[in-house]
């Protein structure tokens, strides 16, 4: 940043010389006729225009690293906090309006700072001295071009309050379309299979059209105020020719001082001029600092509390406890679990049934803290969650997610997430687990890129994988949401048998709708809303609870008609 | 190869696995072979001139107000040696003003029809700059829209959101500070060199030596920064790829603390993205003060030749003094210029980009005499269907099937039998390699995707919402539909009762990609929107999988009267959902093995008869 200002004074200062080299040619050896002089100043003119390029090199060749680098480190910074915050958060935010601010509001941060700061502070610097010469030179036209500064610091402020406004909805705007745009290429093949690309299109252009409409706004405010930078100089230099040819003629000024003064005024114009789109895209960055504050003004909630407890494997039983918990989404006055009571021994498999939205999910999640209770606490082995090191809870705790999450990366990579430790041995177990085989037939098998930009694969198929890196993890409390709901009844069966093995030893909380996936399980607990209602063996409360039949039984009062021949009921 | 630790440092490529010898996730819209960048470069100039020509008339227009606002200018100069040279002399001789005061006026007038002028061009520039913006957004979005899947499979969501933002971006931000200063300059060139030579002509081709070196300057910068901005374009689709997978599926980031792991690749490809910027900054730390040093040296040398003429009398004193100071206009703003000449490097770059995927023919293409189909029946045939993903590994060897009009078809098998690709080519988004797919009796190829669109509609398990409320999701079925249709969807597929629970009913948002609701609602919201749709055939891909047994109980009642009166192909590993077919086909390897009604088959001693059986055990 220093080498930047002083090299751009530096430029500066010779650019502002260079006129008062002029003034000496036209009154020292022009005026005297003296030859070798006149080479001499060539020569003092050549070098300082050597050194002002010098210096405008220097300056920007230091600029392209340093902005560069802070616009970089801003980036790496936000995604970092973007990583932390939690799902509340990105639940709530639309990606579109965290893209843009990650891309492009960094980006004019970058361009203002590298250009705009630079000619700011270079240009009002040149204004002041330029000014101070043009004093020396003749001090009342001098304090005319002082004058002159008033109205252009009465029509900034004007200017940046509202363009201030615009640039705001702009770049929200912005935003919005950018979100737009994320949907319709993750809907892609809803927006095909139903053929409403036209509809699409027609809310597309809605939405452009708002960008459309504030930008000609702004683009209307910046040609109101821009052309009035370059106005102000040239009023003052039409003055400064006819008071300055008077002057001359009364002897208060030589030709050359004129000369001289004319030029350092007329050297003004542009520095003046670009004021103005400095201004504006100096608006614009504040606007887009604002934007990107808004993200890291936001707090990580699920954070490492102050001595925190780290869980360590080896002396972790797995005892899961839920006492009272409630949880109800930010903004929203419904509770999903209204206090849940439930004790899951070590190594017991608990699985948890309920009708669609009945808060399964939620319930699970907030044991790795994807969410924070709102109320009541889960503990494991008697400590808090809360009181656990993110790290090592969520290391003890591995989910399997009804949606499989694959990212575009290879088998290994997505299968090692939670364990980059692992051995291809050991991923060859948890494939085995999984009933994943399959991944040994792709072209290159462990190393096939999945994922959206890899290999797309079928919807059992990523489920299996996803079951298979929660087992590579080797969770002291293993959370399956519902995994095995895209399996065929062949493999479901497999899966069952092998995950039978891992669960012995394992804590784990299922996630089930299906009577026989509830087979894996010790226990079942019945979510009604917002509570458990019953706990007990899968035929216990098959037999003693009616709501849990209707959730569960395969038998339903219109089933006999449904299958042919009664073969459902027969099989009873 | 050993497996990846947190220690090893990063390997950029090695965690991304291989996806296919050459890079498969470029198409042809990516390519950097020499060839195809000077094609798209020609193919970028030719949309610019398609992007421009409407606003031919305004344009013309806006460059009128600029050579007026050129000439308000220029006229500053000249004024100042008037002034001098004539204005002083009768001042000092007959203490006569007019002739000053008559410069001061025409002063005046210049500066004010400058600002006039300025404020038109200004206004009227910056409503086509966004004008043409708006255009080309809508034009790639829609030909984005176009495109088939296959295409969206290789060329991914995050590339396409990088060129509507990110690309669009760089063409903005030329438009919103660069046209006028680049016209502008042109304009200065030529005029300033008119205006010299009208001064002093010697002096003026003293001047005019320095264009060569200025030409030569700008051609280098141009031809590496072209290189250096396409570098940064994709290099800046690589960061928006990894932000958006990876804040997409930041559930599983946070349960598999893969947080390090991200923020280190983030890094790196953002680093890239650093050093292309950085590349095409250093360019520009080179162009901008090269065009100094030639403005300097010009000034140095007419200071002295031109000090040397004064001195020989062969120059009045004011016409150097002009001299000079056209000259400093002439070079000053083509310092900060480079800035702007910058910007439309960056857009030109981009505009390449977007050209290559207007470009990009759609391998399922609109048929160019779509034969009408107003009312289909809904009678599909399979002859001699072939089709593979890739040229060497055939997902259907050889189809041949007819499912007549209203007949529910089931279609089970293993993993990778061909199930989904069977669904995939009725829905058209793959047209078959061999044979043809017809409905009544068309090949799908010959008709308007419209009329296709309305005929066969296909719900996946995927069952992606938008943002928006439920009504809104569900009217993506119909978009036109009333309150009342909606509804009476939702009842028919049992969402009705959870809908009516919600905060605000059919008002609810659904959130950020449904994310509020459960996966099972989803797929509710999902049927409604399938059924509202009211096609002749439908296709439901595994779309019962995470319903809970009740609701999968009343969507299965609703569906025996919903596939009554049209045909259905239900494609689905749970058998309760394939009872209500009245045909089933198990497909081995893309080849039909057994077809017949349920009964029959159960009733028989092949595959389906053994799942079924391992179906009802799993009941229990």
């Amino acid at each position: 940043m220093i080498v930047m200002l002083v090299s751009a004074g530096l430029a500066v200062g010779a650019s502002i010389v260079v006129p008062l080299v002029m003034q000496r040619v036209v009154d020292g050896p022009v005026r005297h006729h003296d030859q070798n002089g006149l080479i001499w100043f060539g020569l003092a003119a050549l070098a300082l225009g050597a050194l002002e390029a010098f210096m405008v090199f220097l300056r920007r060749w230091t600029q392209s690293y340093a902005s560069l680098s802070m616009e970089a480190d801003v980036r790496d910074d936000l995604y970092a906090h973007m990583q932390k915050l939690p799902l509340t958060f990105h639940d709530r935010w639309q990606s579109g309006q965290l893209l843009s601010r990650a891309i492009t509001d960094i980006g004019s941060l970058r361009r203002f700072l590298s250009f705009g700061v630079i000619y700011l502070i270079v240009n009002i610097c040149q204004y002041a001295v330029v000014v101070v010469l043009l004093i020396r030179l003749y001090p009342p036209l001098g304090a005319l071009v002082a004058l002159s500064a008033v109205p252009l610091f009465l029509i900034s402020r004007q200017f940046a309050k509202r363009f201030l406004r615009v640039s705001r909805q702009v770049q929200d705007a912005q935003g919005d379309l950018a979100t737009y745009v994320e949907e319709s290429a993750h809907g892609i093949r809803v927006v095909k299979a139903f053929g409403r690309r036209h509809h699409m299109f027609t809310r597309f252009t809605a939405n452009a059209d708002k960008v459309y409409q504030l930008a000609v706004q702004r683009a209307r405010l910046d040609s109101r105020f821009a052309p009035l930078y370059e106005l102000i100089p040239n009023l003052s230099l039409a003055v400064i020719i006819v008071v300055g040819a008077v002057a001359v003629v009364q002897g208060h000024m030589t030709l050359g001082q004129l000369v001289a003064f004319a030029t350092l005024q007329m050297g003004l114009v542009w520095p003046v001029e670009s004021l103005g789109w400095i201004l504006a895209s100096g608006q614009e960055a504040m606007t887009a600092a604002d934007r990107i504050y808004d993200v890291f003004d936001t707090e990580p909630t699920v954070v490492d509390r102050p001595g925190a407890v780290d869980l360590r494997r080896d002396e972790l039983r797995g005892a899961v406890r839920f006492s009272d918990v409630r949880f109800s989404y930010p903004g929203s006055d419904t509770p999903v679990l209204a206090g849940i009571d439930l004790d899951i021994a070590p190594g017991e498999t608990m699985a948890l049934v309920g009708v669609t939205g009945s808060g399964k999910t939620t319930a699970v999640s907030l044991v790795p803290r994807l969410y924070d209770v709102t109320g009541g606490r889960i503990t494991i082995d008697g400590h808090d969650v809360r009181d656990c090191t993110l790290d090592s809870l969520r290391r003890n705790v591995a989910t399997a997610f009804e949606e499989p999450i694959l990212f575009s990366m290879s088998v290994r990579e997505n299968l090692a997430l939670g364990r980059p430790d692992a051995t291809d041995d050991d991923l060859a177990e948890a494939l085995r687990v999984a009933q994943a085989d399959f991944v040994y037939e792709l072209p290159w098998g462990l190393d096939t890129r999945v994922g959206e930009q890899g290999l797309s694969l079928s919807g059992g198929q990523r489920q299996r994988l996803a079951l298979a890196r929660a087992v590579v993890s080797r969770p002291k409390v293993l959370v399956l949401d519902d995994p095995l709901s895209a399996l065929d009844v062949n493999t479901e069966a497999l899966v069952e048998e092998a995950l039978e093995r891992v669960l012995a030893g394992t804590t784990a909380l299922l996630v089930v709708h299906r009577p026989s996936t509830v087979a894996l399980a010790d226990r079942v607990a019945l979510l009604e809303d917002g509570r458990i209602t019953a706990v007990g063996t899968h035929s216990e409360l098959l037999a003693t609870v009616p709501s849990y039949r209707a959730v569960l039984s395969a038998e339903a009062d219109d089933r006999p008609d449904l299958l042919p021949e009664g073969k459902g009921v027969a099989a009873r | 190869m050993s497996s990846p630790t947190s220690e090893q440092p990063l390997d950029i490529e090695a965690w991304r696995g291989i996806a296919s010898e050459e890079n498969s996730e470029r198409t042809a819209a990516e390519a950097t072979d020499k060839r195809s960048v000077a094609r798209l470069r020609s193919r970028s100039m030719q949309l610019l001139g398609s992007l421009v020509r409407p606003h031919r008339r305004i344009l013309a227009l806006a460059v009128v107000l600029l050579l007026v606002q050129d000439v308000a200018a220029m006229a500053g100069p000249f004024l100042v040696q008037v002034g001098i040279d004539r204005g002083i002399p009768p001042l000092r001789d007959h203490h006569s003003y007019a002739v000053l005061l008559s410069v001061g006026v025409a002063f005046l007038t210049a500066s004010g029809l400058g600002y006039l002028t300025k404020r038109a061009f200004l206004m009227l520039s910056g409503r086509i700059g966004q004008a043409i913006l708006f255009d080309l957004r809508r034009r790639v979005y829609k030909h984005f829209q176009k495109l088939s899947l296959s295409f969206h499979e290789r060329y991914t969501s995050g590339r396409m959101i990088a060129r509507l933002t990110s690309d669009m971006d760089s063409i903005s931000e030329m438009v919103d500070n660069g046209i006028d200063d680049l016209v502008l300059a042109g304009l200065n060139v030529i005029s300033v060199a008119i205006i010299l030579l009208f001064l002093d002509w010697p002096l003026a081709l003293a001047t005019l030596c320095s264009f060569p070196f200025l030409l030569w300057l700008s051609a280098w910068f141009r031809s590496q920064s072209a290189r250096a901005y396409r570098r940064t374009r994709e290099t800046v689709s690589l960061v928006i790829v990894h932000f958006v997978e990876s804040l997409g599926g930041i559930r599983a980031v946070h349960a598999y603390r893969r947080e390090p792991r991200n923020q280190e690749i983030f890094e790196a490809v953002n680093h890239e993205y650093k050093r292309a910027n950085q590349r095409a900054f250093q360019l520009i730390a080179i162009f901008s003060p090269g065009i100094k040093l030639i403005g300097n040296v010009t000034i140095a040398v007419v200071l002295t030749y031109g000090g040397y003429r004064v001195l020989h009398g062969q120059a009045e004193i004011g016409v150097f003094a002009a001299f000079v100071l056209y000259l400093r206009k002439f070079f000053e703003p083509m310092q900060d210029l480079s800035m702007f000449y910058n910007s439309l490097q960056s857009a030109t770059a981009a505009l390449e980009k977007l050209a290559g995927v207007l470009d990009e023919k759609p391998d399922v293409a609109e048929p160019t005499s779509p034969h009408e189909l107003t009312a289909s029946r809904g009678e599909l045939r399979f002859e001699s269907v072939q089709f593979g993903y890739r040229a060497d590994r055939l997902v259907l060897p050889e189809l041949n099937l007819t499912l007549p009009a209203g007949q529910t078809v089931a279609v089970v098998g293993a993993t990778g039998a061909g199930k989904t690709t069977i669904a995939k080519l009725v829905s058209r988004f793959y047209d078959p390699t061999a044979g043809r797919v017809t409905l009544d009796g068309v090949d799908l190829r010959d008709l308007a995707e419209t009329d296709l669109r309305r005929a066969v509609v296909m719900v996946t398990q995927e069952n992606f919402l938008f943002s928006g409320t439920v009504r809104e999701n569900i009217a993506f079925g119909k978009p036109d539909a009333t309150d009342a249709e909606i509804e009476r969807a939702a009842r028919a597929i049992g969402a009705h009762d959870f809908i009516a629970a919600l905060p605000e009913r059919y008002g609810t948002d659904v959130a950020k990609g449904g994310g509020r609701l459960s996966a099972g609602q989803r797929q509710l919201v999902a049927f409604a929107r399938a059924f509202l749709a009211d096609p002749a055939v439908l296709i439901l891909d595994e779309a019962t999988s995470s319903l809970d047994i009740p609701s999968e109980r009343l969507v299965q009642r609703a569906l025996r009267t919903i596939l009554a009166d049209r045909t259905a192909i239900v494609i689905a590993h749970r058998l309760s959902t394939v009872e209500i077919a009245d045909r089933v086909l198990v497909l081995d390897a893309g080849i039909v093995v057994e077809d017949g009604t349920p009964a029959q088959l159960i009733d028989g001693d092949g595959r389906y008869a053994d799942l079924h059986r391992q179906w009802e055990d799993s009941l229990v």
